[in-house]
């Protein structure tokens, strides 16, 4: 592990073509490294995450994804991610492949992942449409007798990023509040990178924390409201103003473009 | 006062609620739904969000569900696979709420497509917790606009699977469906100043009717108050 700058830390560990897993399940979505991996122009990238929101939206409507995997691409709450349905019902800026899971899906397959098992087990698409669709799905009877159950593909993303409240000096990690899949997601990547809203001298216990050893991790950036539209437990409240605004700005492709610019391209 | 059909919809869904059950509650009208019980006759239930919030206690309706709010006031947090896989897999919810863009007569629903997979009229968000949920919660309820849009003889595409028997019903903001001994849905009730010819011509199969057919009772003051006042504080 090593402190790196934001764009260091991009310009390292994320490559053209990788497949890439910016987690965050509303909570500390790690936007400000998104942004980063959009001005270093990275491209053909493969994108994994189980809710695809705003940053999504933003690499998919600046053509740098050329496949998503996710599990529920909404805008929650507010309604659809715009730049996400024009690419897959108009190939707009590019044809988008979609392999599709369900949340439970998605989350065995990240801990697969993690666990560096083949695959992991549910119950829920026995009979669906999904598991027709998705070659990562298979039906399978227990070993054990009885029960058929699903396997899913584990996933290995090439890179995971995520954001996060705290590191230590030495570069441990500390999230707390609702952790969604990212420890998952960063045990199963190949090389991690986590934005943190401060350095401490040291990480104190709190409840439901979830520590990350600086020697799973590749890079740590220091990034105070790195997650911002969404947020950070203890430093910020989820933007929902920005989030029902996005609805409107990502709506049509030039008003898009025109935020892309102003907000990402050419800010630093 | 004048109740719009979303109300009704939302009232009718609160009132399935028993205090002291475990409800997995999604975003829309779901959340307004279970929020509602909890501030009226249920004040014992268990709001659980996918999020990984146990036993949240929200002030205001979170707009996604992942707001601060849930988790500040949550009894306990899990991550996203532990809530899948011990919770909600493990069958541990008791009522479920789903939404639907399409539903088809043995209530199998879907949130993917409209049109062909591959060259999809309308991208929908997807499948999200709901198949694990229909497939793991002890009881079902789907809450979704009543029209022949929705309603259709043979969905785009399969994302979550209904079932037979008393723990599944459809909740409209024209009335209610559940399914009959063959599994197929039938119109049990109808909400106040509803007719059966309307649901008929809302519904793109031929709806069977059960008799005697119910009338719900209307929404009373106080559930539209709090209604309401949960809806201004979203």
């Amino acid at each position: 592990m090593t402190f790196l700058s934001l764009s260091d830390a991009v310009a390292e560990n994320v490559r053209d073509g990788d497949e890439l897993a910016l987690e965050g399940f509303t909570h500390l979505v790690p936007f400000a490294a998104a942004h980063e991996i959009i001005r270093q122009g990275r491209e053909e990238l493969a994108l994994v995450r189980m809710t695809p929101d705003v940053i999504y939206d933003q690499l998919i409507g600046m053509g740098r994804a050329r496949r998503l995997t996710f599990s529920y691409g909404g805008n929650p709450g507010v309604g659809s991610l715009h730049r996400f349905r024009d690419a897959v019902e108009h190939g707009w800026p590019r044809e988008l492949e979609v392999v599709e899971h369900s949340h439970a899906g998605l989350a065995a397959a990240y801990a697969a992942g993690a666990a560096r098992l083949p695959f992991g087990m549910l119950r829920g698409y026995e009979g669906t449409d999904l598991a027709a669709r998705n070659p990562s799905v298979a039906s399978l009877e227990s070993p054990f007798g009885g029960e058929r159950v699903s396997a899913v593909r584990a996933i290995n993303p090439d890179v995971a990023v995520i954001h996060a409240q705290h590191a230590d000096r030495r570069g441990n990690v500390m999230l707390w509040g609702l952790a969604g899949v990212q420890k998952e997601a960063v045990l199963a990547a190949k090389r991690a990178i986590v934005t943190v809203e401060e350095v401490v001298d040291e990480l104190e216990p709190r409840p439901h924390a979830v520590v990350l050893p600086h020697w799973v991790l590749a890079a740590v950036v220091v990034r105070p409201g790195g997650a911002w539209p969404s947020y950070a437990d203890g430093y910020s409240t989820r933007d929902n103003a920005f989030y029902a605004a996005w609805d409107e700005i990502s709506r049509d492709r030039t008003s898009f473009m025109g935020w892309m610019r102003e907000h990402v391209l050419e800010a630093a | 006062m004048t109740v719009t059909p979303e109300e009704v919809m939302t009232v009718m869904a609160a009132r399935e609620l028993s205090d002291g059950q475990v409800v997995l509650v999604g975003v829309g009208p779901p959340n307004a739904a279970a929020n509602l019980a909890r501030r009226l006759h249920a004040p014992g239930c268990v709001l659980v969000y996918e999020s990984g919030a146990i036993g949240a206690k929200p002030l205001h309706l979170p707009l996604s569900i992942g707001d601060d709010d849930l988790a500040a006031t949550a009894d306990e947090l899990v991550s996203v696979p532990e809530m899948f896989a011990y919770w909600i897999g493990a069958g541990r919810i008791d009522v479920g709420f789903l939404g639907a863009a399409q539903i088809d007569r043995r209530g199998n629903i879907n949130t993917t497509v409209i049109g062909d997979y591959e060259h999809p009229k309308v991208r929908l968000p997807g499948a999200g917790g709901a198949p694990e949920i229909a497939a793991a919660a002890k009881e079902v309820i789907v809450m979704l606009r009543h029209s022949s849009r929705a309603f259709v003889e043979r969905l785009d595409f399969v994302t979550s699977l209904g079932r037979g028997g008393d723990a599944f019903a459809v909740i409209t903001d024209l009335g209610v469906l559940r399914p009959g001994e063959d599994g197929e849905l039938e119109l049990t009730a109808v909400h106040p100043g509803v007719t059966v010819e309307q649901v008929l011509e809302a519904t793109g199969w031929p709806l069977r009717v059960r008799e005697p057919l119910a009338v719900t009772g209307p929404p009373t003051e106080r559930e539209l108050e709090e209604l309401r006042r949960l809806r201004a504080r979203t």
